[in-house]
């Protein structure tokens, strides 16, 4: 039996995978949650790899995890991010890769609030390109670190029943989670307001419910969305209070689940919004967790890439 | 005295029900005759039609110049050498230049830039409202006398239903149609694509069809109102086509085009093209549903256009992330040959019903000359050859733009040559 190997340049997203290829990665990450265990958590296999890390968007939680995954990989990274002097305002995208392909970076780490921008510079450039997060399309390294948070707690996903409540139509984490866990064949629920669920999403192959105790029967995982009710200049939701009462998480609703019901978060939180902090903290929550393994998920495929284009070790 | 002798062509002139083979005469820039084996009159010049198809000069009622104040986007020359390119004898430019078109000296300006670059004729669309702000009526009287065929916000759709009522109302005067780019500011929001399974997928933030729908509706309420001639511009879902349908059973004095890329696109080529800005349009490219409820238009004579919308952009302005791009794409030098081979070649309408759609169509909708080959119109003539293959290369283009998502598409038919007043037209 031969070895499933990564053949792609770019980690654009979730959708273009195969169950094989999210399962390599999964696989791959395993292996590197054993280094976290050691105390010195570094590992020369990125030496002399440059990897760029480049978030026109703020995300300290998500660029940060790639930085640490970078340097237990010992790669050289330089990060940019928005306000810098490498990411100038007004330049446009095509001028920012033409600039970064003359460093040659082996790889980059792109953070984008628009969709498509990833796919624009993974074209224009050589090196390979990770997506981390592009406006609401998609985040595939946080739906791989789902997947192996979900799967290191139950031991498979397929035929787990998922939840995914929130704020739909905005989130990037739901587009990849949706894909990842259809093609690994969990059967997946969205829940949240009408005026938060794009008009297709039952096109997206899930079960679309507006009511979160329904959404909740029987559930093995359930991953609460984070509601940036302050984002939306439209009115989408009248209030923090009216949120909460319909789509607050809290102890008694989640009764509904499983009995081994976990509880994900992408992060950050809004205590008292999406989630009320006896669950957050709770027996099920397994949102510390999901950092931890983000970590390791990262390094997964910052080797695979880097495998992938000749020269790893 | 100028004479032309087009021969041995297979004539189609929707306006006399005309699909046969017929000689054209061409004299002191109308049509002096038609008919079978015409002989030359001494001095005439000829040309040989055989394998060809004549008809009445094809037009254009939805481009952008650009000039003034865009001149690196297009120039009036520029567009009207791809007008010519692409087999149009006429444009009807709209007045979203820098300054606006809602004024006499714009609007002649325009047409002495025109008169300059005789490759095709030039018709201005006046501002509806001044500076296109949807306050105040722009003159009609003013940029009438001085050439303007109809008037439009094209862009800036007009909010404020007093002043479309208003402008419906005053534009009888002069007999004007009134062109709307029907679309709800609101619902659009920060929308930038088709609101539907595809911006689903892609996480980019949708237009639904019903910013367009409402619009139309209120305006079509507007026309019966006030009895004035409405123009629905690049109309672009199935219920925007079945209100019209639906007005004009009542007597509405209606009518409405659409594009090709409407027609022959749906939202799904966003993802096709992986979030090429060359997808990128107002209205957005919509649902296959809409596309099949617009292809059946076309077919059951609702559609009284085709335009293009032809819309130039500088390429460093396209060549941006999706978000960041500016709307539309060109369109002079795809059109004919992409309803040729979609439209005709592929089984969704004759073609005496394509020329009707590029031509007689736009003249009768805003009033223009042409449109006709009859004795007596003007001698404005498209030459096109059915069979000749073509592959769209944005590089080969006389336009300025280059932002089309048709490239590399092989299509079967294309334009072989224009007259302009009787006389063949030629690009140096
Ligand atoms: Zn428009």
């Amino acid at each position: 039996m031969s070895e499933p190997t990564w053949r792609r340049k770019d980690l654009l997203g979730i959708a273009p995978l195969s169950a094989e290829e999210i399962t390599l990665v999964l696989d791959t990450a395993e292996s590197f949650l054993e280094i976290a265990e050691r105390p010195i958590k570094k590992v020369p296999t990125l030496r002399g790899k440059s990897v760029l890390n480049l978030f026109f968007e703020a995300s300290t939680r998500t660029r940060s995890s790639f930085e640490l995954a970078e340097k237990r990989l010992s790669a050289d990274s330089l990060n940019f991010s928005s306000g810098s002097s490498a990411l100038v305002k007004g330049e446009s995208l095509i001028d920012t890769a033409r600039n970064l392909q003359a460093m040659a970076p082996d790889l980059l780490v792109v953070r984008h609030q628009h969709p498509g921008v990833p796919h624009l510079l993974a074209e224009r450039v050589e090196a390979g390109v990770i997506n981390a997060g592009d406006g609401a399309h998609e985040h595939p390294t946080q739906a791989l670190l789902d997947a192996l948070t979900i799967r290191r707690h139950k031991g498979r996903i397929a035929g787990l029943k998922v939840a995914i409540v929130g704020d739909v139509a905005h989130s990037r984490v739901v587009r990849s989670n949706v894909h990842l866990l259809a093609k690994l064949g969990a059967s997946v629920t969205v829940a949240g307001p009408r005026t938060m669920m794009p008009v297709a999403a039952d096109s997206l192959g899930v079960t679309v419910c507006y009511d979160l105790e329904e959404a909740l029967e029987g559930a093995d995982v359930v991953m609460m969305l984070r509601a940036q009710l302050e984002r939306h200049r439209r009115a989408l939701f009248p209030s923090v209070r009216d949120y909460f009462r319909l789509f607050g998480l809290s102890r008694a609703r989640l009764a509904r689940a499983q009995e081994d019901v976990i509880v994900m978060h992408p992060g950050p939180m809004n205590r008292g919004v999406e989630i009320a902090s006896e669950v957050a903290d709770g027996p099920g929550s397994v949102i510390l967790e999901q950092v931890a393994n983000g970590v390791a998920v990262r390094m997964a495929v910052l080797y695979l890439l880097a495998a992938a284009q000749g020269g790893g070790e | 005295m100028s004479a032309h002798l087009i021969r041995g062509g297979r004539l189609v002139d929707p306006s006399q029900g005309l699909d046969e083979e017929l000689d054209l005469l061409l004299e002191d820039g109308v049509v002096a005759r038609l008919g079978a084996g015409l002989e030359p009159p001494p001095g005439a010049a000829v040309t040989d039609a055989r394998g060809l198809v004549v008809t009445p000069g094809l037009i254009d009622v939805h481009v952008h110049l650009r000039e003034p104040g865009h001149e690196y986007k297009e120039t009036v020359e520029s567009g009207l050498m791809a007008a010519a390119a692409g087999g149009f004898t006429a444009v009807a430019c709209m007045p979203n230049t820098e300054p606006v078109n809602d004024n006499r000296s714009v609007t002649e300006h325009v047409l002495r830039q025109a008169a300059r670059h005789p490759y095709a004729r030039v018709h201005p669309i006046g501002a509806i409202s001044k500076g296109q702000k949807g306050e105040e009526l722009a003159e009609f009287g003013e940029m009438v006398a001085a050439g303007v065929v109809a008037v439009s916000d094209d862009g800036w759709p007009v909010k404020n239903a007093h002043l479309m009522r208003r402008a419906l109302e005053y534009a009888r005067h002069f007999d004007l149609t009134v062109i709307q780019h029907a679309e709800d500011l609101e619902l659009t929001g920060d929308g930038v694509m088709h609101e539907g399974e595809w911006s689903t997928r892609l996480g980019l933030p949708g237009i639904p069809g019903a910013a367009e729908d409402v619009m139309v509706a209120r305006d079509l309420l507007l026309a019966e109102l006030t009895g004035g001639r409405y123009h629905v511009a690049h109309l672009s879902t199935g219920h925007s086509l079945e209100l019209v349908r639906e007005a004009r059973r009542r007597g509405v004095r209606v009518s409405c085009e659409v594009t090709p890329h409407h027609l022959l696109l749906s939202d799904r080529a966003v993802a096709e093209q992986s979030f090429s800005s060359h997808t990128k349009m107002k209205p957005p490219l919509r649902s296959q549903h809409d596309v099949e409820a617009l292809l059946a238009g076309l077919a059951d004579g609702t559609v009284d256009a085709i335009a293009s919308d032809h819309a130039p952009h500088h390429p460093d302005e396209k060549d941006v992330q999706f978000s960041a791009a500016p709307f539309g794409i060109v369109g002079l030098e795809t059109t004919v040959s992409l309803c040729l081979d979609r439209l005709v070649h592929g089984g969704v309408i004759p073609l005496p019903r394509l020329i009707e759609l590029l031509s007689t169509g736009p003249a009768r909708v805003l009033g223009l000359p042409g449109g006709s080959l009859a004795p007596g119109q003007v001698a404005d003539v498209t030459l096109l050859d059915l069979e000749r293959r073509i592959t769209v290369d944005p590089t080969t283009f006389r336009s300025k733009g280059r932002n089309t998502p048709f490239a590399g598409w092989t299509l079967r038919g294309a334009p072989a040559a224009t007259f302009l007043a009787g006389r063949p037209v030629t690009l140096p």
